[in-house]
């Protein structure tokens, strides 16, 4: 029966898996079965935490100083120059030896980056330009004559349309010249079966492709097995640089947390996806504390210092990225998202201590945009870590929230957030990640019958454009859904030629490598300006607009006469159109062949890119200015939601996950003194805003609790908040590395306060 | 076609609703100057905050004068403000939170005050009645019957300073603040201080021996003064008498609130 067991225990002296109930997972590799019999639903309150240790204090100080000096270096500290990144490129590396419990570094030193060109030359040349590092000698002038990349590949196949979209802006973001990311490897693996075991499951799986008919498919499945296999090797050749042997499991929670780090160090030395998250680790590891303090080894005090340890190192997980990319993606994510908490489907809640140790991470060493914590909620999570959410919430706006309820019956209860809000089952699911189209501009190419608004390029099809001088309702939406039609081919196209590429010249070899072999992929479209469309058909249904053309005859700006209900007030009116564009853009979508026959879906969601967005789109029929911002994600636009949250929350509510299932963004902001006087009153009115809004079907909230003047004082003095972290758009970010221009919009986004 | 046809036919009487009298009440008009979904500090939990034009009283520090009279509101059927509760009532039940009127002061129109107050409660919500206790006769049997806590202002605590704050006279108040303790109907007080106005040590120490004789005082909310409302006053071309009048320091609002709570309340 545990010949597997028995096996383990062979190598190592003492059995790894000893005292934990037995399951499926002992036969097959099964993370969910393992953690589903062993796992420790805990159902009190933060009472048990403890303060941070003397040694985490001096390790965590010692890398304070190093963030700092970072910050003064202009974001960039230092480049190894001399190689290209891969699991085994760098020697190992230490903050400090002697204190660190978790150990593990990108590259020899911390806050070192590396070169990863794989995704395009251009952009390591760019990057180091930028930072004032030299071009890489020898590696200049030998990578690119003899390794194609990513951005290579997708720039021979793009279609001429795709190119135009991408210049005009109507399409922005797009993976072409770096990592896609939004994968997650099943990190926790390593921990619970060791490589030598995974490596045994992946020449199973190579053994069971050897078929009649080697095809395409099969072909390529072989082949990307054959490197999972390598990087797993080479994923234990790097641990057994830092002295440890994870050929086999953990044989107790130091190495599990040990390992299951390597696991994913080995992922970000080996891919600058955009978004590189960690998964769903917390319960898991909780197994294996739980399992060292009933066997006396281990107390809390050392608990939390190795999820300290460990947490640290997630916080300085660097890539090289060019300005263009800060532009987008703005404070250097990396999106190592944790999710926790939720429900199993059996009804116990998936809430452990370890649980609580990782928000604690945000007490014992302060607040950080990195890891991405992510609360999966439920109505039924116990009321002790309700609480300890709303409470960490109201002091650092460090956490987002995302439906459970809403999300299990769709990927079960083993699945974890990439990025920002997709949700995918651990080991058994990814995406193709696919920026996002812009639906306002789009509304203006209907408009102006595929014109650009403002270069007055031809760039979509040459459909009639509006006649006449006062909008029509019915008139303009029969022009956008043919325009939609075209941009979601369009779109979809690029899509499919970005992934056929990343698959082949950047393939995410240990990220895949846990994985199963057979995996759900989902092609993730993604849209911008929902407020501004919406808003704008509102305008053009409810009250009267008027065409204003320039002397090309293109519509440039709009005059709005009365009064019309804008997104964000409960207003059917409005929101119904909001629904409807999700709805329509989705149906255009799934209109389209994908890659590798993924999954078409869409989000709405924008990051910080919706000041970007907001440059590239010219005035718009709901009296947006040209350049303005949009909203980011799902928001209504700023200071037009005038009932007060709730309503906000509740237009936000009714988009259909179903028909945007990567998720839709909401980024909720609300003054402290606005949500009580007493602290218990904030943390019992932060939770009921949480629930009630989560009942009501909303997806997903970033909650930031401030006073407009703290976020007035950090841009005028940035020394004095270097870890002030706020939430936009299902990331976090340190305010003082946006951009001004950022941190202006953020500051003129709606704060919820005092009547 | 006869009109018993219509499969809607008879369904205004209550003969053939099934739920009873909500489909024979008319609606009743009123004046209503804003809504504020989602406030947290009217009430437990997250509330539906609906503030009705009209007040009597003319409160030096007030911050809503934009709302003195009716016709600072828009006039409004209590079917049409129920119709858009309703839309909040699932989540006003899970954030454990409820319905709050306020104002203005909302016994200026108590008909359209407690047809809402009604209808909330049928839809099963907490109701809140923010009020200064002034028009407290308003404020019938059957009415208070349908509110679940009375958010209650004194102002201030001798005749003559709550007449020279608010221009109207204190007993009315204290009269209602009796006859609620009488029918042990929850009560939070609410304290706004004012230095220079309303921070007389011995008139809140008065005003605190009072509130705990009450015996219904469930918690005092004592609400540091603040200017947020004082553009609010130029608009309307009043004169504000408190532009220099400063927020009250934390000591004195915390000394305050400690008053209270020697006495046994809650004041936090």
């Amino acid at each position: 029966m545990n010949i597997v067991a028995r096996d383990v225990a062979d190598l190592t002296g003492s059995d790894p898996w000893r005292g934990f109930v037995e399951g499926v997972w002992r036969r097959e590799v099964d993370v969910r079965d393992f953690i589903q019999k062993n796992v420790l639903p805990f159902e009190g309150d933060a009472g048990f935490l403890v303060p941070a240790t003397a040694r985490t204090e001096t390790l965590w100080a010692k890398l304070k100083d190093l963030l700092a000096e970072e910050r003064k270096a202009g974001g960039v500290l230092d480049v190894d120059v001399s190689k290209v990144s891969s699991i085994v490129a760098h020697g190992p590396g230490y903050i400090d030896r002697e204190l660190e419990q978790i150990v593990g570094l990108q590259t020899d030193r911390p806050l070192k980056r590396a070169i990863m060109p794989f995704g395009g030359w251009r952009m390591v040349e760019n990057g180091l330009e930028a930072y004032g590092f030299p071009p890489a000698p020898g590696l200049r002038e030998t990578f690119p004559a003899i390794r194609k990349t990513h951005n290579d590949g997708v720039f021979d196949v793009y279609t001429p349309d795709a190119l135009k979209c991408r210049k005009s802006g109507v399409i922005t973001g797009l993976p072409d010249a770096y990592g896609r990311g939004r994968i997650i490897g099943d990190y926790r693996r390593v921990a619970l079966y060791g490589v030598a075991r995974l490596i045994e499951d992946k020449k199973a799986q190579a053994a069971s492709l050897e078929l009649d008919a080697l095809d395409d498919a099969v072909l390529r499945l072989r082949e990307e097995i054959g490197e999972q296999i390598k990087a797993l090797e080479e994923l234990a050749a790097m641990a057994k640089s830092y002295g440890c042997d994870v050929s086999r499991p953990a044989a107790n929670a130091r190495e599990a947390v040990q390992w299951t780090h390597f696991a994913y160090l080995a992922a970000v030395k080996e891919a600058n996806g955009a978004a590189m998250s960690l998964g769903r680790v917390s319960s898991f590891l909780d197994v294996w504390i739980e399992r060292d303090l009933d066997e006396g080894t281990l107390d809390e005090a050392t608990a939390q210092e190795l999820i300290d340890h460990f947490v640290m190192k997630l916080r300085i997980v660097r890539f090289l990225r060019t300005p263009d990319y800060d532009q987008l993606f703005s404070g250097d994510p990396t999106w190592v998202t944790e999710s926790i908490g939720g429900m199993g489907i059996d009804g116990r809640t998936l809430v452990t201590r370890t649980s609580f140790r990782f928000l604690h991470t945000l007490r014992t060493l302060g607040p950080a945009p990195e890891p991405n914590l992510t609360v999966l909620w439920s109505e039924f999570l116990p009321k002790g870590f309700k609480d300890y959410c709303a409470e960490i919430s109201i002091d650092t706006s460090s956490i987002q929230y995302e439906n459970d309820d809403l999300m299990r019956p769709w990927w079960g209860d083993d699945y974890g957030i990439a990025c920002c809000v997709s949700a995918m089952r651990i080991g058994k699911q990814m995406q193709f990640f696919g920026a996002r189209a812009n639906l306002a501009k789009t509304l203006l190419y209907a408009i102006n019958g595929g014109r650009d608004e403002k270069s007055g390029e031809q760039i979509g099809p040459t459909f009639a454009p509006v006649a006449g001088e006062v909008l029509d309702y019915e008139d303009v939406k029969a022009k956008l859904v043919p325009m939609m039609d075209w941009l979601a081919k369009v779109y979809v196209g690029a899509l499919n030629a970005i992934h056929y590429s990343h698959d082949k010249y950047m393939y995410e070899r240990i990220e895949m490598a846990l994985h199963d072999r057979d995996v759900l992929r989902t092609m993730a479209c993604g849209i911008a300006g929902l407020s501004v469309a919406a808003d704008a058909l509102s305008a053009i249904k409810h009250a009267k607009v008027r065409a204003i053309r320039d002397e090309r005859g293109l519509v440039v700006d709009y005059a709005i006469e009365g009064a019309w209900p804008a997104f964000g007030n409960n207003d059917d009116r409005v929101d119904d159109i909001a629904v409807w564009l999700v709805e329509t853009f989705m149906a255009a979508i799934r209109k389209q062949k994908t890659y590798r026959g993924a999954v078409p879906t869409q989000s709405v969601l924008t990051i910080t890119s919706n000041v970007v967005y907001g440059k590239k789109t010219g005035n718009t029929p709901d009296g947006r200015k040209a350049g303005e911002p949009f909203a980011p994600g799902a928001n209504p636009m700023h200071g037009r939601d005038v009932k007060g949250p709730l309503a906000s929350m509740a237009s936000v509510a009714k988009l259909p996950y179903q028909h945007a299932q990567d998720g839709i963004s909401y980024t909720f902001t609300i003054v402290p003194s606005a949500l009580g006087s007493a602290a218990h009153d904030r943390i019992a009115n932060l939770t009921g805003l949480l629930d009630g809004y989560f009942f009501q079907g909303g997806h997903h909230i970033n909650v930031n609790v401030f006073d407009r003047e703290t976020l007035l004082d950090a841009m005028d003095h940035p020394e004095k908040y270097p870890q002030l972290t706020i939430r936009v758009s299902g990331y976090a970010v340190n305010f003082v590395k946006l951009t001004r221009e950022q941190q202006l919009d953020v500051i003129s986004r709606t704060f919820h306060g005092l009547h | 076609m006869a009109s018993t046809d219509l499969p809607t036919a008879g369904w205004s009487t209550s003969a053939r609703r099934p739920s009873g009298l909500r489909a024979v009440r008319p609606a009743i008009r009123g004046w209503v100057h804003s809504v504020e979904t989602g406030g947290a500090v009217d009430g437990p939990g997250i509330r539906y905050v609906l503030f009705l034009a009209g007040c009597l009283l003319r409160c030096r520090y007030c911050h809503n004068p934009d709302s003195w009279h009716m016709h600072h509101g828009r006039p409004i059927t209590s079917k049409e403000v129920l119709d858009d509760i309703a839309g909040y009532a699932k989540f006003l039940i899970h954030a454990k939170g409820g319905v709050t009127l306020s104002g203005g002061e909302p016994l200026v129109q108590p008909d359209f005050t407690h047809a809402i107050l009604r209808g909330s409660k049928e839809m099963g919500l907490h109701t809140a009645l923010d009020t200064a206790g002034h028009l407290g006769l308003h404020a019938d049997d059957h009415l208070l019957a349908d509110v679940d806590l009375v958010l209650l202002d004194i102002k201030a605590f001798t005749e003559t300073s709550h007449h020279d704050l608010t221009g109207v006279a204190l007993a009315p108040t204290l009269a209602f603040a009796e006859r609620l303790a009488v029918m042990k109907k929850p009560v939070w007080l609410r304290y706004v201080l004012v230095p220079g106005l309303t921070d007389r040590l011995d008139e809140i120490a008065a005003l605190a021996d009072y509130a705990a004789k009450l015996g219904n005082i469930e918690r005092v909310d004592v609400l540091p003064f603040h200017k947020l409302g004082e553009f609010k006053w130029a608009a309307e071309g009043l004169a504000y008498t408190l532009a220099d009048t400063p927020p009250p320091s934390p000591d004195l609002t915390e000394r305050v609130r400690g008053l209270f709570r020697t006495r046994g309340l809650v004041a936090d």
